[in-house]
Parts: structure tokens; sequence; C-alpha cells
């Protein structure tokens, strides 16, 4: 028989209460993955080993289809290449020029949008003047206001810079305002409540609060000036040599790594291209993940404002 | 503790720590002027367990954003200790019902360090971190002193919260529905805990609610509101009922009178 009964249209079981089992009456709780399971959770290693796949079939393709150096040459000579640049080819002296001409460009540029942005937010005008200019200004590639900057500046650091400026000065001033404007009611308000304003409430709850979308405009008007600046020494490349004859901007083998790329095109020397264009993916994964991964690392995910 | 007898004595006339006489206050929405409260008048004294009770649109939460200054009346007056409100301050701290109230870029002390810096209750770092451990304790959160908001559970960042505002000892505490967001038994601990933190300082809290219960249980006077404007329908008192009441005739018989008042207009609105 049954302990069920069907009182007033509901099934009606006795009751029960159990006592407490402790750890003791549990399975298994815990128990380490296996070796594979944890090795393919590390990411970088993952990452890692789709480089790996993308050498071997550049080197299988280039070796066994025989494909002519000046077209596409094989890894190993790009590697040997790179080598070769690094020793004795004034690579490094190149790649920090780059750098430093885009760091100049890079603080300057976020100095303007900080004044910009801390315009917008503080008068009608300067918010009404920054959405105009971001949104004529933003869709206009840099590097087409290289020619007129060389007229302005002449065939020098300037002009780079001019050009570079416009490419960190709308990404990160857009970036920022727009996150300065979806801070909450209730952060702003809590601000105004501890006596902050104007300037230190920009500071101590705007800025922190939106740094998510700053970090973005960072990341943008960085990866749009590193290929603005390499476009740059290219085009500075070509002018020079149609001018002078002579190598670099300045006469000297410092033209920044954009200037080796074209250089080594017009020697045909196909594997420094290559080892050029390396170069270019190297430095740009190097300052997305130990610049910027580090920065994101420390700020927004350690805060909780963005998922891991 | 409330609810068991107390002495009483007649006491000569006190100034209220907050007093607001005929006050107005409207905003605006894209398409219209709302005239959230009208002229509406009550007087906070120090200790009072104020509750603004009423429901939605009776403008309860704009009357404390009017006298946490975040906005100005179109008329009448709301004077703290005396003064005219007409901005914010950390002598009226706010708690407000959203989680994201706490900052996320700093840790549970940080955070009150924080509000003590830079609301200028403290000037040095060691004096802050100090008045920022004792109120941590008090909220029983030691263990979390350096932990980021996003991993707290919701209790705990409004007790965070809680522990911020009562730290920089303002005139008055402003609450705007704190508990809320929270679950059911998790709201019952922190209405418990929140007397507790009152029988130790005896802080004067203006509490906005719409639960008629939590009113009552919190409330040492309730202001009760009537919708559409907002206008004082009555002022009751409920020192004498806590947690313990909960379920006596008292307590259900209180509750029973304020729901027949809020009750009565919704009739009467239906009807209309």
């Amino acid at each position: 028989m049954s302990d069920i009964t069907l009182t007033d249209g509901v099934y009606v079981r006795p009751e029960f209460v159990h006592k407490s089992l402790g750890a003791a009456g549990h399975g298994e709780v815990e128990r380490r993955l296996t070796w594979f399971e944890r090795i393919s959770n590390v990411e970088p290693l993952r990452k890692f080993s789709v480089l790996i796949l993308v050498i071997v079939i550049w080197q299988l393709y280039t070796t066994i289809w025989d494909v002519h150096e000046l077209m596409f040459p094989t890894f190993s000579d790009t590697f040997v290449a790179l080598i070769d640049s690094v020793v004795n080819g004034g690579l490094l002296e190149n790649v920090w020029n780059s750098i430093s001409v885009l760091l100049k460009g890079y603080a300057i540029g976020i100095c303007i949008a900080a004044v910009l942005v801390v315009l917008g937010v503080t008068t009608r005008f300067g918010d009404d003047l920054l959405t105009t200019l971001t949104a004529m200004l933003n869709p206009l590639p840099a590097i087409a206001l290289l020619p007129m900057a060389m007229i302005w500046f002449g065939l020098g650091e300037d002009a780079i810079i001019f050009t570079l400026l416009h490419s960190i000065i709308w990404p990160v001033a857009l970036n920022t305002h727009v996150g300065f404007k979806s801070v909450s009611e209730t952060l702003r308000a809590v601000g105004q409540n501890y006596n902050l304003r104007g300037v230190m409430f920009i500071a101590k709850i705007l800025v922190p609060a939106a740094f998510p979308a700053i970090l973005t405009g960072l990341r943008i008007g960085w990866a749009f000036a590193w290929r603005t600046l390499i476009a740059a020494e290219l085009v500075f490349g070509g002018q020079v040599q149609d001018t002078s004859g002579q190598l670099g901007a300045e006469g000297s083998n410092s033209g920044g790594l954009g200037w080796i790329i074209f250089q080594n095109q017009m020697e045909n020397q196909t594997p420094y291209v290559f080892a050029g264009l390396f170069t270019v993916i190297i430095v740009g994964i190097v300052i997305e993940n130990f610049v910027f991964r580090n920065l994101e690392d420390r700020t927004v995910r350690r805060w909780g404002m963005q998922q891991a | 503790m409330v609810g068991t007898a107390a002495n009483s004595a007649t006491v000569p006339d006190i100034d209220p720590i907050l007093d607001v006489s005929g006050v107005t206050l409207q905003y605006k929405t894209k398409e219209h002027l709302i005239t959230a409260t009208y002229r509406v008048d009550f007087k906070v004294f120090q200790s009072d367990r104020f509750v603004l009770l009423g429901p939605s649109g009776c403008g309860k939460s704009t009357l404390l954003k009017g006298v946490a200054g975040f906005m100005k009346p179109v008329e009448g007056t709301m004077k703290l200790k005396g003064n005219v409100i007409s901005r914010p301050g950390p002598d009226r701290v706010m708690v407000f019902q959203e989680f994201d109230q706490l900052l996320p870029w700093k840790t549970v002390k940080q955070n009150i360090t924080f509000a003590l810096l830079n609301g200028g209750k403290c000037s040095s770092r060691g004096e802050a971190d100090d008045i920022a451990m004792e109120y941590i304790r008090k909220v029983k959160l030691e263990r979390f002193e350096n932990t980021y908001p996003h991993m707290l559970s919701g209790g705990m960042k409004q007790r965070v919260a809680i522990a911020r505002g009562m730290a920089m000892e303002p005139d008055i505490l402003l609450m705007d529905e704190p508990f809320a967001a929270l679950d059911a038994l998790t709201r019952r601990q922190m209405q418990e805990e929140l007397l507790q933190l009152w029988e130790d300082t005896k802080f004067t809290v203006l509490f906005v609610t719409h639960s008629i219960e939590e009113a009552v249980i919190i409330g040492s006077r309730i202001l009760i509101l009537s919708p559409h404007p907002g206008q004082v329908k009555a002022e009751l008192n409920a020192h004498h009922l806590g947690h313990e009441n909960v379920g006596e005739t008292e307590f259900m018989a209180l509750q029973e009178r304020i729901h027949k008042m809020i009750f009565a207009d919704r009739v009467l609105e239906d009807e209309a």
C-alpha cells in the first residue's frame, strides 16, 4: 500500500527531515583535471600552437611549390633576414625610431582628446563641438592628410606626428565621451554627495567609471596610429627617394620601420621586406599583450567591470 | 530594544534636524512637466527613524532627492539644522537602492575612506582607515575589507553602502529603498542589522519604502503620502513596533490602518 493520499486534489506524502551526513556522505568532491585538459586551458599555449601551425603551412607551401623568393620567401629565409636585420641592418634602431615618434604623437593626442572631452562634458557648446567634429573627422583616414601635412610641415617628424594626432584624437575622444555619458546616475549622485565637483568629479568619478570605454579608445587610437605611422613612413620613403635619393628622412638609415620595408622592396630584397612586415606584427602583438592587456588586468578586470 | 516599554517624559520645544515646509517639487520628462510632490510639510527630529511611505508615484524618492540637494523645490523650503538646503553635501549622505552605488574601482575599505577624505570628514589617510575599519566591523565585513564590490553579494554591497554613509556621521542619513532589490531573507536580516546599528549610535535616518511592513518595522514615525501628486496624508507613530511584534495584534492593526489609507485613494482613482 502506498503512503500517498489524495486530499482535496493534492497528493499528500509523509514529511521527512534528513540528519546532516557531512562530507563523508558525499562521493568525489574535487578531482584534478587530466593533463591534457589542463594544458588546453592555457590560452597563450593554444594561441601559440595556432602560430606554429601557420608557420608550418607557410614553410611547406613555399618549399613544396618552390615559390620564387621575390614573390614569397620561405619562413626560414624570412627568419634569417630578420636576424640579419637585427644584427647588421639596424632594425631595432628603426623600430625604436618608429615607436618614439608614435609615443610623442600618442601623448600629445591624448592631451588634446582630454581637453576636448572635458569641454564636451562641462559645456553644451563643447558637447556639440566634440560630437560634430568626431562625426566629421573620425571616418577620414589619417594617411589621407599626409600630403597636406607634408606641405604644411615639410618632410619631417612634424608632418608624421600631425597625421598621427588625427588617428589618435578622434577614437580616444569619441570613446571617452560615450563612456562618460553612460556613467550611471547613481555614481554621479554619489560623487556629488561627497563634494566632488568640476575637474575633481571628472578625475575621481567619470574617468574610472568610464575606464572600459576609455581603454577601448586608447587601444583603437594606438592601432590606428601604428598603421598610419608605417604607411606614412612608406610614403615618406617614396618622397625622399624621388627628391634626393638619400636613405631615410634625415639622410641616415633611421627612417623607421616603414622606411625599411620600402627600402628593401626597392632593392628587391623580399625576405627583408617580409622581415619588416613581421616586425610590424610583432610590435603590434607585444604592445597589445604586454601593455594594454596588462593595463586591462590591473584595472577593469580587477574591478569586475569586464569579464575575463 | 525597539518595541520594549520605554521611559517617556514631556520635553520642551526642540528644533528639528530637518524642516520641510510647503515643498512642491517638479521634474521634466521629455514631454511633460510633472509635479511630484505638492506642498509637503514634515519635520524630522534627532534620532528619528522617519519613514516616507506611499505607493509609486507619490513622490517619496523625489522628496529624498530634494533633501539630498539633487533637486530644488519650486515652492517652499527645506532646512537642515536651520540652513536652507541648496546643493548636495556630505552632511546628508544618501544610500541608494542600486547596487552600483559603490565605486567598482575601489575596495570595500577604499570606498569608505574615499567618502571620508573627499567629504571632508578626515584629513589624513590613517585617520580615515581607522574610521573605515570601525564601520566595516559594525556591518560585519572585516573579512572583506580588501575585496572589490563585484565580488560581494547584493546584501553585502548594501551593508558597505550603509557603512560608508554612517562613517560620514551625517546630520541625517537618507535611504532610498535600500533593501528593495534584496531577496526576502536578506532583507529581513538587513532590517534587523540596521535597527541594531541604530541602537548603537542613534543616528537620524530618513527612509523611503513602499512596503508597509518595512515601514512599521524600521520606522519610529511614518509619513504617509498619497499619489499624483504626492501630498501628506498622515503622520503616524511606530516607534513601539519592531520585528518581534510582527504578527501581533497591534502591528497588524497599524498595518491594516495604513493599508486602508493608501488603498482608499486607489478605489477613488479607479472609480474616477
